[in-house]
């Protein structure tokens, strides 16, 4: 019974030594790739920061009020003015549905797929209210 | 183990047919038998300090290694931790109120020499001058080959530059990384940033300090590694600031003025949404200008004349002595006042151009037409114990609370006696200087109901709470005057169809350095709040020595010069501030008023 036992004990401390070999070098290659990875965030934050300083540069209103100067007969851009504030009476009613619009989703025509129409549409008539 | 009886039976009796006392043998023996126990007990006690002593022998030298090792190895970033990536800014970025970048860290190199590594110091130098025109290439191979081993070339390079630096190849040329201060606004808001410089200095990374301006006056907050992920939000908003900046750089060469300073102030939460001061400077590169021996301080550009621009303000202040009044309750705004003549002492205090008021105004009037003689006698009513009281609770007489460094020193210009001369005068801002701050946040006291507004550049939200210096209904009455000043009174031009602007003018003649006044130089500002009738903004504008010379005989009041500057700002900024014009109220469609 003994010996059974010291070659049991034997061959499971080989196979833990083994695991730990393997946990060993699993680690190091995480910690590896954490450090690249850690590099990388550096590097990419370090872009971030100059990009953003190089969009406020791009960005800072002595620029941005020539070229709207330069480019005026595209954009026609002129300092906001008090003039351009509206009053909400100003803007249009949305024009009545069309009855079509106002049928139910649910409504059973029956189609699944796009059908093709074609032809001409009467212009005249009682088409919308 | 055996035991040796204390009374053997056999030395007893040898003992006693000896006639010897046998009690001496059990001494003799109990004596062995206790040094046999001493000797064990001392033995077991060397071993137990013999262990104790290994123990802690053991434990002294695991933390003196460890610490030998932490002391000799190379410092290595904890890489394994997610917490390492976030520092990676040493100062927190500036940014507007609505999170626009306004100073922010770029990533450089500096330029030194190992002048032991150099291989060919004459060529290096020689290079080195190609692509730095300022340096001179005999005095750079002199200073590389006189003995000393280490030598800094440039602070900060630009990336082209660093390239060509690279392409010369020698192994002497050395890079140290470098975060470098960065204002992508250019000279935008140069007096609020003030500027940052290097301060310790080593190869691989050198402290970045403020200089002037909120910089340095938020030094310790803008460096605290705990807040470098956080930017410094300020109170300015960009877009007014450009338009401000924009216009009164505009009104300063219309008027050929030497230069000019403005604020833009909400009057609720007390914060500065603009503040300018011309001329200015680019905060990237900041100055050191040799001003000649004569010139006054504010002809450098690093001068801020809103905050240090100590100055008399004039007429300005005519206000202040009509709300304390009224608060009082000596006068209401129609107490009629006299505005014939005043006299004290040898003093005879005369109005603008010597103009002549008539017999008496109301209070109103008087601000109105801004009569000195009249201000003169309401504040004569006060006495100048009280107003020295109400200016110093106006802030007016002590220096801006501002966050910027230059605000503690500029304290206010007041005279150390306050006889009666002396509350005349300063109640038409005369004989008593403060700065446009401390008239700005004044101003927005009363346009804020009486209650102290506190003016900061950091954003806040929260309404000011402070101690009421006045009353509402006070307050609310000196509004109205401020604005009969614009509808009726020296500052017409800044009627507009669009917002009701209240406020008022001030002509102050510059003093001289050697005593007295000029008279053909003056500091002219126009203190206003808008929308007159709920305000909620102060806007200061101080022009110096302006003049317009468009007409037959140049015009040197504020009226003329700091009002109109002033209005283009109301109407370009107001939009921008969200407020609405004003739109006179139409008639209901199909009702007139009709009688019988």
């Amino acid at each position: 019974m003994r010996p059974v036992l010291y070659v049991l004990s034997f061959l499971a401390v080989m196979a833990l030594g083994f695991w730990a070999y393997r946990e060993n070098y699993t680690t190091q290659g995480a910690l590896r790739e954490v450090a690249a990875l850690q590099d990388e965030i550096a590097s990419l934050r370090e872009s971030l920061a100059i990009q953003k300083a190089e969009w406020a540069y791009l960005n800072r209103p002595d620029r941005l009020r020539e070229l709207a100067t330069l480019n005026f007969d595209k954009l026609g851009l002129l300092p906001m003015a008090p003039a351009q504030f509206g009053t909400a009476t100003e803007v249009a009613y949305p024009p009545p549905p069309v009855a079509a619009d106002m049928a139910p989703e649910s409504a059973p025509l029956g189609l699944k797929d796009p059908v093709t129409i074609s032809g001409t549409l009467d212009a005249g008539g009682e088409q919308t209210p | 183990m055996t035991r040796i009886p204390l009374r053997p039976l056999a030395r007893i009796l040898n003992a006693r047919t000896k006639g010897e006392n046998p009690d001496a043998i059990e001494r003799e023996n109990l004596r062995l038998r206790h040094e046999v126990i001493r000797d064990k007990g001392r033995s077991r006690a060397q071993l137990r300090l013999l262990f104790l002593s290994l123990c802690f022998f053991s434990a002294f030298t695991v933390i003196g290694a460890r610490m030998g090792m932490l002391s000799a190895t190379e410092p290595m970033e904890p890489r394994t931790s997610s917490l390492g990536a976030d520092i990676t800014a040493g100062r927190a970025d500036i940014v507007d109120r609505n999170g626009r970048v306004l100073a922010t860290n770029m990533l450089t190199h500096a330029l030194y020499v190992q002048t032991k590594d150099l291989i060919d110091p004459a060529r290096v130098a020689r290079e080195l001058a190609k692509i730095f025109p300022d340096m001179d290439a005999a005095a750079l191979e002199r200073r590389f080959t006189d003995g000393r081993s280490f030598l800094w070339i440039r602070k900060v390079l630009s990336p082209e530059q660093m390239q060509a630096v690279h392409e010369i190849g020698d192994p002497g040329l050395l890079f140290g990384p470098r975060e470098m201060r960065l204002y992508p606004n250019g000279q935008l808001a140069a007096h609020v940033l003030g500027g940052a410089a290097f301060g310790a200095e080593g190869v691989d990374r050198a402290e970045v300090i403020g200089t002037a301006g909120i910089e340095k006056a938020m030094d310790a907050r803008l460096r605290d590694p705990a807040q470098a992920n956080q930017p410094l939000e300020l109170s300015l908003d960009l877009t007014v600031q450009a338009t401000v900046e924009e216009i009164l750089a505009a009104g300063v060469n219309m008027y050929s003025a030497r230069g000019g300073a403005a604020i833009l102030m909400n009057v609720r939460t007390g914060e500065i949404l603009s503040l300018a001061s011309l001329p200015t400077f680019d905060p990237n590169n900041r100055p050191n200008p040799v001003l000649p021996k004569d010139a006054e301080p504010a002809d450098s550009p690093l001068f801020n004349r809103a905050v240090q621009g100590v100055y008399e303000l004039g007429s300005t202040f005519k206000i202040f002595a009509a709300a304390q009044a009224m608060e009082l309750g000596i006068v209401t705004p129609n107490t009629p006042i006299d505005t014939s003549s005043l006299v004290i002492g040898r003093h005879r205090i005369s109005e603008f151009d010597n103009h002549n008021y008539g017999p008496t105004k109301t209070v109103s009037e008087v601000i109105e037409v801004s009569s000195n003689i009249g201000t003169g006698h309401i504040a004569l009513m006060i006495g100048g114990e009280r107003q020295q009281d109400f200016l110093t609770r106006l802030g007016l007489l002590s220096p801006s609370p501002v966050e910027l460094i230059e605000a503690p020193g500029a304290k206010p210009l007041r005279p150390k006696k306050w006889p009666d001369i002396v509350t005349v005068t300063a109640s038409f801002g005369h004989g008593i200087s403060s700065s446009p701050l401390n008239l700005a946040a004044a101003y927005a006291t009363i346009a804020n109901g009486g209650i102290k507004v506190t003016p900061t550049l950091l954003r806040r939200t929260a309404p000011m709470e402070g101690p009421r210096v006045m009353s509402e209904q006070v307050a609310h009455e000196a509004v109205t005057m401020l604005r009969r000043v614009v509808t009726n009174g020296t500052a017409s031009l800044a009627r507009m169809p669009e917002y009701a602007v209240a406020g008022k003018t001030g002509t102050a003649d510059k003093p001289k350095r050697t005593g007295g006044y000029y008279t053909d130089k003056v500091i002219n500002t126009f203190a206003s709040t808008f929308p007159a009738e709920n305000p909620q903004y102060v806007l200061i504008v101080s022009l110096d020595e302006p003049v317009d010379a468009t007409g037959p005989k140049p015009l040197r009041t504020a009226g003329w010069t700091a009002v109109p500057v002033a209005a283009e700002m109301i109407r370009r900024t107001a939009p921008l501030l969200g407020l609405r014009p004003a739109v006179e109220p139409k008639p209901l469609d199909g009702l007139t008023a009709v009688s019988n």
